[in-house]
């Protein structure tokens, strides 16, 4: 038990076409404060469902298990809530929300979550400048502050714009999905220097990636390999390198 | 056989003792019609989801003289028509169908009389055909009646009607707006009001060649009117309409068009959107005629019906032989937010040209989950982030209003009914 976040034999399903169908088997993992970890497995293994669970998503029905998340029981909470206690989730597709203005849905959050937190709620004024400085750190075209949420975005400025929001929220706990797919290595750099600037004691992170690339700019204090809906092996980040020219074959192996 | 016939006259006694009165040459002809087929029922098929019980229940008087000015005024600043930029705009306002001199503000650059003073039904209309038109023509006392000579941009021009309704009135105003060659014009109706009331309008549009008409109707009458509107428009060489409705209000509206693209390189637009909760049916009808060659119509309606209200759209292309490379687009779509709202659409294309381009479309469902999830996800309370894709689905309709600040007032007044809460 860390006190922070603290994953404690979860299970999942899905319901999918009238089938019920079990992604997560037996999730434990624990991440201290202040700590980024990386999970990474091969397709299908469950990574994305167990964003989806900590964030929220209603499609998935918990069997059994545990989450606490400084102490609360995050799997009681609507998604609002965690997103007010301090979760975020970046998105792997992030989702196209035709008509609603990019700065007024970063506005509409923000002042959602600090009223959450008992804070002060942020005006037109003070809010556009911090957003301005914000996405010009992450190099994003000014317009996009303008344009409607992701749409007409390539999967770079999305990604970007998932950053972005993460920026401003101000979690205490990030999970990346696949954050870095579809990059090319100069964004790449951008948005692990992004991740990179949130660091400190009271800032964690998970990330999820197939690619050890990303964990070479955004260097992780532990490394989860995740398969058939449980994690089978945990080391230090050096296991990157390793699965990187071994593949998962050796693990898979040992946990079967 | 006669037990299934009913007498169609029966259907006009809400307004008996008034048509009984009616001696006027000019009228007479539309009281026959009427006499003749009554007001429509469900079973006539143009009026099929739209039943017209709100007429049968009470008799609806001449509205009185005398109107409450202060509470007029109250309205207008209300409405936000005294506010801003808005404040500045000619406007003509109608209280109770009558002509409101001292609240309005008449427009410059155009000719401008009253129906009250020469009573011109115009060649547009057709009563024989249409018996919400009939009785308009029978029971009409007063509307604008305004020509923008050619070549002048005449800029925009308020038309506000108010109801104000103690006991059940009617007001049937006959509008007609003639655009010469190349003249220009934005044409802003806010319809409002309060009592139990119908409103009756028509009006009737004359574009002529190379003239632009811009027409944004915001209907936003109160909860215990109906407003019963024919718009009958016609658009000359390269002249063009582009019009857009937002039906807010009213227990029954209809706001039916008819267009007719008269001669070549006519373009017209019949757009809408519509916000209804609670009881409300909103229905958008049209028809749109291509009458000649390379004529382009543009149709876009989005409605988002609560509680148990009911949308109705029913959209007829009609394209003539000579037609020929007419482009026509049509899509009418809709945001369920109840079980028990219904939204009823009938699209409908007559081609007899074969060298066409006409496409339509119409989607119904509820809020995205995945966009639902997205917001809430980024801390958004469920309620806000409703209303946040509410209000996007609506925008991009409200979006298509070529006119920014009658967009501003359009956004604005839909706001006045439906508040957005928190939204930035």
């Amino acid at each position: 038990m860390t006190q922070f976040l603290d994953i404690a034999g979860l299970c999942a399903r899905i319901d999918a076409d009238g089938q019920e169908k079990e992604i997560l088997r037996g999730v434990d993992l624990s991440i201290p404060p202040g700590e980024v970890h990386a999970i990474m497995g091969p397709n299908g293994s469950g990574k994305s469902t167990l964003s989806y669970v900590l964030a929220g998503r209603e499609d998935y029905e918990v069997t059994a298990g545990s989450v606490t998340f400084q102490g609360q029981d995050l799997l009681a909470m609507e998604p609002e809530e965690r997103a007010a206690a301090g979760l975020f989730l970046a998105f792997q597709s992030p989702i196209e929300l035709p008509g609603v203005n990019n700065a007024n849905f970063l506005r509409t959050a923000v002042n959602a979550v600090r009223r959450a937190r008992g804070q002060e709620e942020l005006d037109a004024v003070a809010f556009l400048k911090t957003a301005r400085e914000a996405s010009k750190a992450l190099s994003m075209a000014p317009d996009m502050l303008k344009r409607n949420v992701n749409v007409g975005f390539s999967g770079g400025e999305k990604k970007r714009n998932e950053v972005l929001q993460m920026t401003l929220l101000q979690p205490s706990f990030a999970i990346l999905d696949e954050t870095d797919s579809g990059l090319d290595v100069d964004a790449l750099r951008i948005v692990a220097e992004g991740v990179n600037r949130l660091r400190s004691p009271s800032f964690s992170a998970l990330v999820i990636t197939h690619h050890q690339r990303l964990l070479d700019y955004l260097v992780p204090d532990r490394i989860h390999v995740m398969a058939k809906g449980r994690i089978i092996h945990s080391g230090g980040p050096e296991l990157a390198k390793q699965i990187d020219s071994e593949g998962y074959t050796r693990f898979l192996a040992e946990a079967a | 056989m006669n037990a299934i016939i009913k007498d169609p006259s029966a259907s006009l006694v809400p307004f008996k003792a008034r048509l009984d009165a009616v001696t006027d040459p000019a009228r007479r002809a539309a009281l026959g019609a009427l006499h003749r087929v009554g007001l429509p029922d469900r079973r006539v098929e143009a009026w099929k989801y739209t039943g017209l019980r709100f007429l049968n229940e009470t008799a609806f008087a001449t509205a009185p003289q005398e109107i409450d000015r202060v509470k007029a005024r109250a309205e207008l600043e209300r409405l936000g028509l005294t506010l801003g930029e808005a404040a500045s705009l000619p406007r003509l306002v109608f209280v109770n169908g009558r002509y409101a001199a001292d609240l309005s503000v008449e427009p410059e650059n155009v000719d401008l009389t009253f129906f009250s003073k020469m009573q011109a039904f115009g060649s547009l209309s057709s009563p024989d055909r249409d018996a919400l038109t009939a009785l308009n023509a029978a029971l009409a006392t007063d509307g604008v009646q305004l020509t923008v000579p050619a070549g002048i941009d005449a800029g925009r021009l308020l038309l506000v009607s108010l109801g104000q309704a103690a006991d059940p009135i009617s007001f049937h105003p006959r509008h007609s707006v003639t655009l010469e060659n190349g003249a220009n014009l934005s044409l802003l109706c806010v319809q409002s009001g309060e009592g139990r009331y119908l409103h009756n309008p028509v009006m009737e549009l004359s574009v002529a060649d190379n003239a632009r008409l811009q027409h944004l109707t915001i209907q936003t009458e109160g909860d215990d009117a109906a407003c019963l509107a024919t718009l009958y428009a016609q658009i000359e060489e390269h002249g063009s309409y582009d019009s857009f409705v937002l039906g807010l209000g009213a227990a029954l509206s209809r706001h039916e068009v008819h267009a007719r693209l008269n001669a070549a390189h006519a373009q017209v637009h019949v757009n809408g959107a519509q916000r209804l909760q609670g009881r409300q049916l909103g229905d958008v009808t049209s028809v749109i005629t291509h009458a000649a060659p390379d004529c382009n119509s543009r149709q876009t309606v989005r409605n988002v019906l609560d509680g148990q209200s009911r949308g109705v759209f029913q959209g007829k292309v009609l394209v003539e032989r000579i037609a020929q490379k007419t482009d026509g687009y049509q899509m009418n779509q809709a945001l369920l937010l109840s079980e028990t709202a219904e939204i009823d659409a009938k699209p409908e294309l007559e081609i007899y040209a074969d060298d066409v381009k006409c496409s339509h479309g119409a989607t119904v469902g509820a809020l995205d989950d995945e966009q639902m999830f997205y917001l809430r996800s980024r801390g958004v309370p469920e309620a806000e982030a409703r209303q946040i894709l509410i209000h996007a689905f609506l925008a991009e309709a409200l979006g298509l209003i070529p006119d920014e600040l009658a967009q501003t007032i359009a956004t604005r007044i839909m706001e006045l009914r439906f508040p957005v809460t928190g939204e930035a």
